[in-house]
């Protein structure tokens, strides 16, 4: 009899999804699939509106990467009036955009995805959450959180306020740094990298007591994307986009952002909202491909800061230039987390940081722009066309988790088959298939995120829909 | 150079909030209470321009009298009593507000007036933290056809403000209402693309005295609209002083 598992509210990810297995008349997995069940509709709303809000307004895609949307749709608004920003507004942008990146990565690492290391997989899923790592390892979760306010503060330091700023506008940034916010940011940096060292070597304990989870989670061969700067180094404002083999080979390489669509193609499939990008000359699905820290890693030569290069030696030397498993990508982010610091503080001290030539004015002086970022969780482009009096006649955004999802999906699929049994069904199975989902991070509404908390129920089906079996999990 | 104010004008004496005041003769009961340092709340009305009574934010109530009276169109009478705060008062502005926040697509968050908005430092100072009516969420155009400054109808209220300085104080009468109603809305000219009117003077008076996100300059992002009001007190002074 055929049966179908549902996991309905994925937990401890941002946003809501659900995971659907389907089981042969043995019980054995026969297909996984994962759903992305909101709708948001932003590409739609925002037709009509003038250019110079859709800053602030795509920022509010998300609450938990905002200034990531900031970043994408200033770029792409920047394009449009087609100026070139003054260089200390790249500057500043660059800091906020590595906040962002230490204070996602943070909340990743620490409050989603620790709980499954420290306490494991299969570990009690009541303490299996942030709130079981402040009892039991406090000064681990407190690192955590200090690293996540650290990003916070830098945000709201700079643009006003933590949690969507406005403080990103086209053509630059609205108001410049001032001497005392600079000092008060170069301050905290010494502790945060502190913190962010302590864990990656906390890190080094545990990632080796996982061999089953690297082999299985989301291990296969995929193409990377990720930008990277004019010297290939570690890049996640602007510089080119390089997709590269399944090696870490380049096999393309974008500069200019408006080609875009020659290179990566968008695919809809009908159990889920979230669209599949693939890279367009491989076709639809073999043009899968990954983005995120890991490919981030994987496509640069290096970080081009000391103390995260030292760790991407380590990382290279246990892995390789190009490792397959997706497990790696919690590696990858503690190793984005050290970059992001040392580089904010780079850029701080830089003679120009507190220059008040912040913003270009222009009118639109072209009808349709292309912006690509970097988001915490991979590369995200906002594209926009405007009439000739600046309003909004078509967007497309591709958000980084999208790029992402052929390869959740087929992650998803390897870990049920290698963990779940449906004659036999136990929480840390159904766990190892959400987990497998957070290596990815994904941000999937991104206005709304679960800490473990969300209610869980899981179902077996039978092919006529009857419940033969089930597993609650409590709030 | 300034004339004196004659000193031989009436005076009257009213009791407000329970207190004794006094004012000029012809004065409305709105520049009575704010003669004397007291609040009360108005859209429509701005000093400068001619009285409109739209927006009803500055109802009263008055004793010996059942209704409500707008305090920006009712003139003071001698011994008269007015209560400018109580529940039933508090209870209508409120209403008010909300009705307009629900009538169009006010998205502070996102407004380029957000901020500096008088509509929303109005919603704040009366507690709406909530709107208890179903937004009509209207598909309303932006016109943002003029060289330097925008209309987005979706961010307007009717105040008029805007059609009265361009009659009054410009003098091109360029504005003015179309529709009843939900479906009144501000024209230009003989309802054109503003941009394309042959009478705006392109002065921007009507961007400064709009009271939110509706009219505002072009090439400004979310909470980067400030108004500047500073103009029109100005403007009425040097005319009153030299006519």
């Amino acid at each position: 009899m055929n049966r179908t598992i549902t996991i309905e509210g994925v937990t401890r990810i941002e946003g809501h999804a659900r995971i659907t297995i389907q089981l042969d008349e043995t019980g054995k997995v026969a297909d996984a699939q994962f759903h992305v069940t909101q709708f948001r509709g932003f590409e739609k709303f925002v037709e009509g509106r003038p250019l110079t809000e859709m800053p602030a307004i795509m920022a509010r895609i998300c609450g938990i990467c905002p200034v990531s949307h900031l970043m994408a749709s200033s770029k792409a608004c920047d394009d449009l009036l087609a100026v070139e920003i003054p260089p200390n507004a790249a500057r500043l942008r660059r800091i906020m955009n590595l906040a962002q990146l230490v204070q996602s990565h943070a909340l990743s690492f620490f409050h989603l995805s620790s709980p499954d290391l420290i306490f494991g997989m299969d570990g009690d899923p009541a303490k299996r959450n942030i709130f079981g790592l402040i009892q039991d390892h406090p000064d681990f979760a407190r690192d955590g959180i200090m690293l996540r306010k650290f990003g916070q503060d830098i945000i709201g330091l700079l643009g006003g306020k933590k949690i969507h700023p406005a403080w990103t506008v086209p053509g630059g940034v609205s108001a410049p740094l001032t001497r005392e916010h600079r000092d008060q940011i170069a301050s905290m940096i010494p502790d945060a990298l502190a913190r962010a060292l302590r864990a990656t070597e906390y890190f080094q304990r545990v990632r080796d007591c996982y061999p089953a989870e690297v082999d299985a989670f989301a291990n296969f061969p995929t193409m990377f994307v990720g930008l990277v700067s004019a010297d290939r180094l570690l890049e996640h404002y602007d510089g080119s986009l390089l997709f590269s083999d399944e090696h870490g080979a380049p096999v393309a390489e974008l500069r200019e952002p408006r080609g875009y669509a020659s290179l990566i193609g968008e695919a809809v499939e009908k159990h889920s909202f979230l669209k599949s990008p693939y890279f367009r000359p491989k076709g639809y699905p073999h043009g899968i491909y990954r983005v995120g820290p890991l490919a981030r890693l994987v496509l640069a030569e290096g970080c081009g800061t000391p103390l995260a290069d030292r760790e991407l030696d380590v990382f290279r030397q246990r892995l390789g230039r190009a490792p397959q498993s997706s497990f790696h990508y919690h590696w990858a982010r503690l190793i984005e987390i050290i970059y992001g610091i040392e580089m904010i503080q780079r850029l701080l001290e830089h003679p120009d940081i507190l220059s008040e030539h912040v913003r270009s004015r222009a009118r639109p002086n072209r009808l349709e722009g292309v912006g690509i970022s970097e988001a915490p969780r991979g590369t995200l482009i906002h594209h926009y066309r405007i009439d000739e009096n600046g309003l909004m006649r078509w967007a497309n955004l591709i958000i980084a988790t999208g790029n992402n999802n052929l390869a959740m999906n087929r992650g998803v699929l390897q870990v049920a088959r290698r963990f779940v049994d449906g004659n036999r069904l136990q929480e840390g199975m159904l766990n190892r298939v959400e987990a497998v989902i957070r290596c990815f991070d994904p941000c999937l509404s991104c206005s709304t995120h679960a800490l473990g908390q969300m209610p869980l129920r899981i179902e077996l089906l039978t092919a006529q829909g009857e419940v033969c079996d089930a597993l609650q999990r409590q709030d | 150079m300034i004339t004196q104010v004659a000193s031989s004008v009436e005076s009257l004496t009213l009791r407000i909030n329970g207190k004794d005041v006094s004012c000029r003769a012809g004065d409305t009961i709105l520049q009575a209470v704010r003669d004397n340092d007291m609040e009360l709340p108005t859209l429509c009305w701005l000093e400068g321009l001619t009285v409109w009574g739209g927006c009803r934010l500055c109802m009263v109530e008055i004793a010996g009298s059942p209704k409500l009276h707008a305090a920006c169109a009712t003139a003071c009478q001698e011994g008269m009593e007015v209560q400018t705060d109580s529940d039933r008062l508090h209870r209508y502005r409120r209403m008010i507000v909300e009705l307009l926040l629900a009538e169009r697509n006010h998205i502070c968050s996102v407004c380029v007036s957000n901020g500096h908005c008088e509509l929303q430092s109005l919603a704040q100072k009366l507690g709406i933290d909530h709107v208890r009516f179903a937004y009509r969420n209207p598909q309303l155009e932006v016109d943002n056809s003029h060289d330097r400054m925008r209309l987005d109808h979706n961010r307007c209220i009717l105040c008029t403000r805007c059609v009265r300085v361009c009659a009054e104080v410009e003098g091109a009468r360029t504005k003015d209402v179309k529709g009843r109603g939900v479906l009144a809305a501000i024209i230009h000219d003989l309802d054109q693309p503003w941009g394309e009117s042959e009478t705006c003077t392109s002065c921007g008076k009507c961007v400064n005295v709009c009271p939110t996100g509706a009219l505002t300059h072009r090439g400004v992002a979310v909470g980067e609209m400030t108004k500047k009001l500073a103009f029109l007190p100005y403007l009425t002074l040097m005319r009153e002083a030299n006519p």
